[in-house]
């Protein structure tokens, strides 16, 4: 098949299956999950294909004319080395997380209604990923947002509820922030196409309208990645939620609707100033130093786990926002190893979960006897995410703090080897009391989770284990392609309309 | 231009309605507001003095229409603002059953 061809598959076929499922999910035992499962995992290979397609693609882009309109009059959608990461990333996770639902949605009623959402937020993160019109976007932005509103009150207890509710308040209200942005934006251009957006933009100056237009989708898209002084949402709904999502939110959602479109917009659309990248850089910081501290006084093991999501956040809006080649590539890597890394630990406190039945560490201990495989998993992962030499989370936070270095931002350096040690004493701790120790009275006769958990959290296991080999040449170009979109700028608009035309 | 300061004030007054009420109903009114608010200004963008609906018609040239795109965007906007909506009072409706209330302020059994 040729890869453009396989372009809109990435929308069409999630959304397919969400529709099959909720057409036969409640008459067919086990349709709903042998559904999605098959589709994920048909969406993982097909986004590794196109992948590695992309890098015999002429300038390494491809884009598909929706309906055959060509753009700026039509919606594109653009595939190139940026989307490509995300596709992969968005769709390894939901793979594994779909495979580890099998086992862990027993404990919830009416999975097939579970999957159907699934379905739907992965068609919308996809959505997201390969669009080229803003107000494409949005729609998919809301596509996902909703369906991760109601997946997080999936368990309608009192403790779910609350946090969806502030959810999807904070969410809307973002939501409100960024159409509002897109108005602006196109009163000013008179156009939705992204290129042909950033190809207006840059022969047309405003003293007020772009820059106000770019505070909007500041703090728009930061409410949706939760970084710091907008993160009150976050620790709720990781905590609430299923284990299976919180992976998934904590994975890739903020990561899809937050940090790819914020940067997307920033770097490829308005042009960042130094004026946004020196906020972002602020508000990364900020939040590597203050959510580390709060993890550390957590005793719900997913709340712990959920502010080490900011911290690490944190991280790569801190690579990224340097700017420079060094820093923009370890962003993006370490937004790749961050999401394989911190959904095995959703996954590991799931599993533990689901075997004690309590999330509190204290309650817990002793674990490692009785559940030895998440055990193990969930040591390489906190390895991993602390920065401990073999694994892949060390070379990309060695790689960002490198670049604060060489782009002479000291201050910041010591803030991220700050962040790290306290990553490292958080997860430490969590491991302390939950897995080592003396086995507890309440604990004894815990089983360790079924079979399909095991299989996702061994091979996410592997993937952290394995994560440092994507620096070496033959893997390299699929983190280097995708900082080089970002570092183009602008110039984007040209590389889009040269595509559309061939 | 007053009428889209008039927008943007519609906007505030919807924020200030999801910052500071404490009923769950009066804070999804707000949200209602600010989403309104929006549509709004985005259908005045493409409104023109005196212009008529875009419609090709037999004997008419393509002159003094107003932009047909926000229309066509906004009422989009509608729908997605309806399933945000609906969803909201759904979560609403439940939480008044688990709580049986509707302050935001009574309603924290999360913290930390």
């Amino acid at each position: 098949m040729k890869a453009l061809n396989m372009i809109p598959l990435f929308v069409i076929v999630p959304l397919a299956a969400a529709f099959l499922n909720s057409l036969f999910g409640r008459y067919m035992r086990r349709f709903a999950e042998v559904m999605t499962v098959v589709s994920s995992g048909l969406m993982l290979g097909l986004s590794v294909y196109a992948r590695i397609l992309l890098e015999s693609a002429p300038d390494k882009i491809l884009v598909y004319k929706l309906g055959g309109w060509a753009p700026p009059f039509g919606i594109c959608m653009v595939l190139d080395g940026f989307s490509g990461l995300m596709l992969v990333v968005v769709n390894l996770v939901a793979f594994f997380v779909a495979v580890y639902s099998v086992g862990y949605m027993e404990k919830y009623t009416d999975k097939p209604k579970f999957f159907i959402l699934f379905s739907l937020m992965v068609c919308g993160m996809n959505g997201v990923a390969m669009t080229g019109d803003m107000f494409n976007l949005f729609v998919f932005l809301e596509v996902a947002s909703v369906a991760s509103y109601a997946l997080v009150a999936f368990g309608t207890g009192e403790e779910e509820l609350e946090a969806s509710f502030k959810y999807a308040v904070m969410g809307s209200v973002a939501s409100s922030f960024i159409f509002m942005g897109i108005a602006l934006l196109y009163s000013f251009t008179s156009t939705l196409n992204m290129a042909d957006m950033a190809r207006v933009l840059s022969y047309r100056h405003s003293v007020w309208v772009v820059p106000f237009a770019g505070v909007l989708f500041l703090a728009g898209f930061s409410l949706k990645a939760a970084l710091i002084p907008f993160h009150a949402w976050l620790p709720d709904a990781h905590s609430s939620a299923p284990a299976s999502i919180s992976a998934m939110l904590s994975g890739v959602l903020i990561k899809t609707l937050g940090i790819y479109s914020l940067t997307r917009i920033l770097f490829n659309v308005i042009g960042a100033g130094q004026g946004y990248l020196k906020a972002l850089m602020f508000f990364g910081v900020i939040s590597i130093i203050i959510a580390g501290m709060l993890a550390l006084r957590q005793s719900d093991f997913k709340r712990l786990l959920a502010y080490s999501s900011i911290s690490q956040i944190g991280y790569i809006i801190l690579g990224i926002s340097l700017g420079t080649p060094l820093g923009v590539f370890g962003g993006l890597f370490h937004l790749f190893n961050h999401s394989v890394m911190k959904s095995l630990l959703f996954l590991n406190a799931g599993a533990m979960d689901y075997s004690t039945g309590t999330r509190d560490l204290k309650e817990a201990g002793g674990l490692d006897k009785l559940m030895p495989l998440t055990s193990k998993t969930n040591l390489i992962a906190s390895m991993s995410i602390s920065g401990i030499p073999p694994f892949s989370g060390f070379f990309s936070k060695l790689i960002i703090i490198a670049a604060c270095v060489q782009s002479g931002h000291f201050g910041y350096a010591l803030c991220a080897i700050i962040g790290s040690v306290f990553t490292l004493s958080a997860l430490m701790k969590a491991r302390k009391l939950a897995f080592l120790g003396e086995i507890k009275d309440r604990m004894r006769g815990v089983k360790d989770a079924s079979f399909t958990m095991k299989i996702s959290m061994v091979c996410l296991a592997v993937m952290c284990a394995a994560g440092g080999l994507m620096l070496l040449p033959p893997f390299r170009f699929f983190i280097e392609t995708a900082s080089g979109v970002l570092l183009k700028g602008t110039s984007y608009a040209n590389i889009v309309m040269k595509a559309v035309l061939r | 231009m007053t009428l889209y300061f008039l927008c943007f004030i519609l906007f505030s007054i919807g924020l200030y309605g999801v910052l500071r009420k404490r009923n769950i109903v009066k804070i999804i009114m707000g949200i209602a507001i600010m989403s309104y608010s929006v549509n709004l200004f985005f259908v005045l963008l493409g409104y023109k003095f005196r212009g008529r609906a875009p419609i090709d018609a037999h004997d008419q040239g393509i002159v003094n229409m107003v932009d047909p795109i926000p229309q066509a965007l906004v009422m989009t906007s509608i729908v997605i603002g309806l399933a945000v909506m609906a969803l909201l009072i759904a979560i609403s409706i439940r939480l008044y059953e688990k709580y049986g209330t509707l302050d935001i302020t009574k309603i924290r059994r999360l913290k930390g």
